[in-house]
């Protein structure tokens, strides 16, 4: 048997724990919005975390911990027309489009008032008036569908573009394939932003292609491709803000490939005990929000103690948050029954 | 309403394509996905000259992707349109099948977001068609819950149904059978003639059995009344006509009056919507029955080419007589 450690070699070194972060037009006080996305995604999956250990969490808990500059920067691009397709690690793309703390929770609470009253778990809802479309567990099946939210958009002339993202093992499906090739040669506006976090569960990179970057797969569908530091949230805000106008202008779809690293398992069972430790303590110094912190502080956009006010208002609001969502019931039994068929005529 | 009309008297198919472009000419939300649905106007003609009327903006043709063709008219349909998808053959459903039982599917249940589409497609045999271009794949999708289904039988249905299925605000399978397609004509129904989903039809009204049926097995079913009605067995037949959510009380009212069910349907026996009917039928109805509920369907095996092969392999009239003279002596 193969040994593990060392041998998969260093994973993406193109992303350093520098704090020069990428050049962008965005004033301060939205560049402090990107901070506080940040801080508020991964404070509230650390209060998920909790929750978990209490034995509230009813299913899985699934982490974006160390991605969350790719969920928050390119959410942060997208106009309020927008449709975005979050999947389970992108909590932080939900929280910029508006969803609360409290939501995600009761998601994961089961809880009677979540989004879809205990039917469903987790980052498992979707709201059109939040330009929000429900993950689909099978990975890349919501990329066609993304494709369809970007023909219907433009049929209806509502100057909208749609984004989703994929994993690294989830480029290895047929939907993959399918669904890119179609925005392409329908020439939708469509971002597809795939986070190459190295891990697909505990399969390397390594066993689901023979390519270092997924960025290069753009080309064989004739459409534009842009590789980015994914722990540089000002890189993969630019990027994105990029490709959406392309798309908005009409010149079709954009794959990014944000390289990044999965800071925890799989899910919260998941030791990730096949990874090698070493990616931990190097990655350790790439995190996203430490990067962006320095960046911050550094260039005297911010002070020491703003932050830490930021922070401390984040910490208020999810106290808050998770006593809403302990205090929702569990939903009555006949919901399970109910709701199979929209009905009326359309 | 479509040109190429010579009289009143239409085909299935050209039932089928009336609709389409009815629909499409009456409401700007209905568009078409398929392959070689444009220029070509579809493998067996459906859509001639729908694109030439409605521009590629609304006849589109695709890649080959079945799965994709499915998943972009999901996330059309979330947002307000009224997609009708083509499968060249319904066979190749299969490749879209995530799409439609985990997909579209599922998400009115689970985030209460309607998904209002049609995919639409020859399916059935007879044609000499083989393994991969005679399906009828209604028992795949019979247990997924959100779908409806349907199949029409007669000219009439072909085309009301499909305007029905068009404006359900649920994901419609529909299942139109190929050798139907120019073996029947009648009568095109009025422009706003619609067929309610969820509701069967007495076809035939009958004393001594019930056929219960849909799809070109319906043909079959009402020559056998006919041949049988000599003998002095007289046959109700009941279409079905939407396959999922089955309309329990019409079945089983013909077969409390009857007393003697006869499934027929030209799908492999195991698992099959057949097996649901007659489960339903023996669950509801044992207190009236006087002999077995009994299915006629093909064998569990896949669709052969060979004429002589695949005469053996579909139901057909000698069949039918044959089991209806078996159940009837009970």
């Amino acid at each position: 048997m193969a040994k593990m450690g060392k041998s998969w070699g260093p994973l993406h070194p193109e992303v350093k724990e520098t704090e020069k972060l990428a050049k962008t037009e965005l004033p301060r006080e939205r560049q402090l919005d990107l901070y506080r996305f940040m801080k508020l995604n991964r404070m509230t999956e650390d209060r998920l975390g909790n929750l978990y250990r209490q034995g509230k969490v009813v299913g899985g808990l699934y982490s974006s911990r160390g991605q969350e500059a790719i969920s928050v920067g390119s959410g942060y691009a997208l106009e309020p027309q927008d449709f975005v397709g979050p999947l389970i690690r992108n909590l932080g793309t939900m929280l910029v489009r508006g969803v609360k703390p409290r939501e995600v929770m009761m998601q994961y609470m089961a809880k009677s008032d979540s989004p879809t009253g205990g039917k469903d778990c987790n980052t498992h809802f979707g709201d059109l008036s939040r330009g929000l479309i429900a993950p689909i567990s099978m990975l890349g099946a919501v990329i066609p569908v993304m494709t369809g939210i970007a023909l219907a958009g433009r049929m209806q002339k509502k100057n909208l573009v749609a984004l989703t993202y994929i994993g690294d093992g989830g480029t290895s499906t047929g939907d993959f394939h399918e669904g890119l090739n179609l925005a392409a040669v329908l020439n939708v506006p469509f971002v597809l932003i795939a986070e190459n976090n190295g891990w697909a569960y505990s399969t390397p990179t390594s066993k689901q292609m023979r390519i270092k970057n997924i960025v290069a797969r753009a080309a064989s569908y004739g459409i534009a491709g842009e590789m980015v530091d994914g722990n540089d949230v000002l890189a993969v805000y630019e990027a994105t803000h990029r490709a959406v106008e392309r798309a908005r202008a009409g010149s079709g779809p954009t794959l990014i490939e944000a390289k990044t690293f999965r800071m925890k398992g799989h899910a919260e069972h998941d030791d990730a005990g096949y990874v090698p430790k070493e990616h931990f303590e190097e990655w350790k110094g790439k995190d996203p929000i430490d990067r962006f912190e320095r960046y911050l502080l550094g260039n005297e956009l911010a002070k020491e103690d703003e932050l830490r006010e930021i922070v401390a208002r984040i910490d208020e609001e999810l106290n808050r948050e998770v006593d809403l969502a302990l205090a929702s019931p569990f939903p009555p039994a006949e919901r399970a029954f109910e709701g199979v068929y929209a009905e009326g005529v359309i | 309403m479509a040109p190429e009309m010579e009289s009143t008297q239409v085909t299935y198919l050209e039932a089928i394509r009336q609709a389409l472009w009815q629909e499409m000419e009456a409401d700007e939300r209905v568009f078409m996905l398929g392959q070689d649905i444009g220029t070509y106007g579809g493998a067996f003609r459906v859509t001639a000259g729908l694109l030439d009327r409605f521009g590629p903006e609304r006849i589109i043709d695709t890649p080959i992707s079945e799965s994709a063709m499915i998943g972009c008219a999901i996330g059309a349909a979330m947002m307000g349109l009224l997609p009708v998808v083509e499968m060249q053959f319904i066979d190749f459903i299969a490749c879209g099948f995530n799409q439609i039982v985990n997909g579209a599917a599922k998400t009115h249940y689970r985030w209460g977001q309607a998904v209002p589409l049609v995919v639409r497609g020859p399916a059935g045999g007879g044609v000499r068609g083989s393994a991969y271009h005679s399906e009828n794949p209604e028992g795949y999708f019979q247990r997924a819950p959100g779908l409806k289904i349907v199949a029409p039988g007669t000219v009439a249905d072909a085309y009301g149904l499909l305007r029905a299925a068009i404006h359900d605000p649920n994901p419609v399978l529909y299942f139109e059978h190929k050798f139907l397609y120019r073996r029947i004509k009648d009568e095109l129904p009025a422009a706003d003639f619609r067929v309610p989903l969820g509701q069967a039809r007495v076809a035939r009204e009958g004393r001594d059995l019930s056929v219960i049926t849909y799809g070109a097995m319906l043909h079959v079913a009402l020559e056998a009344a006919q041949r049988l009605e000599a003998e002095g067995i007289s046959l109700e037949v009941v279409d079905l006509r939407t396959l999922k959510p089955l309309d329990q009380e019409t079945l089983l009212a013909s077969v409390r009056k009857t007393s003697r069910a006869l499934v027929l349907t030209e799908e492999q026996m195991s698992g099959s919507v057949a097996g649901e009917v007659a489960a339903r039928i023996a669950e509801h109805a044992f207190a009236w029955l006087d002999g077995p509920v009994t299915r006629l369907c093909c064998p569990d095996t896949p669709v052969p080419y060979s004429p002589t092969l695949e005469d053996a392999y579909l139901p057909n009239v000698d069949k039918l007589v044959a089991k209806v003279r078996q159940l009837a002596s009970y």
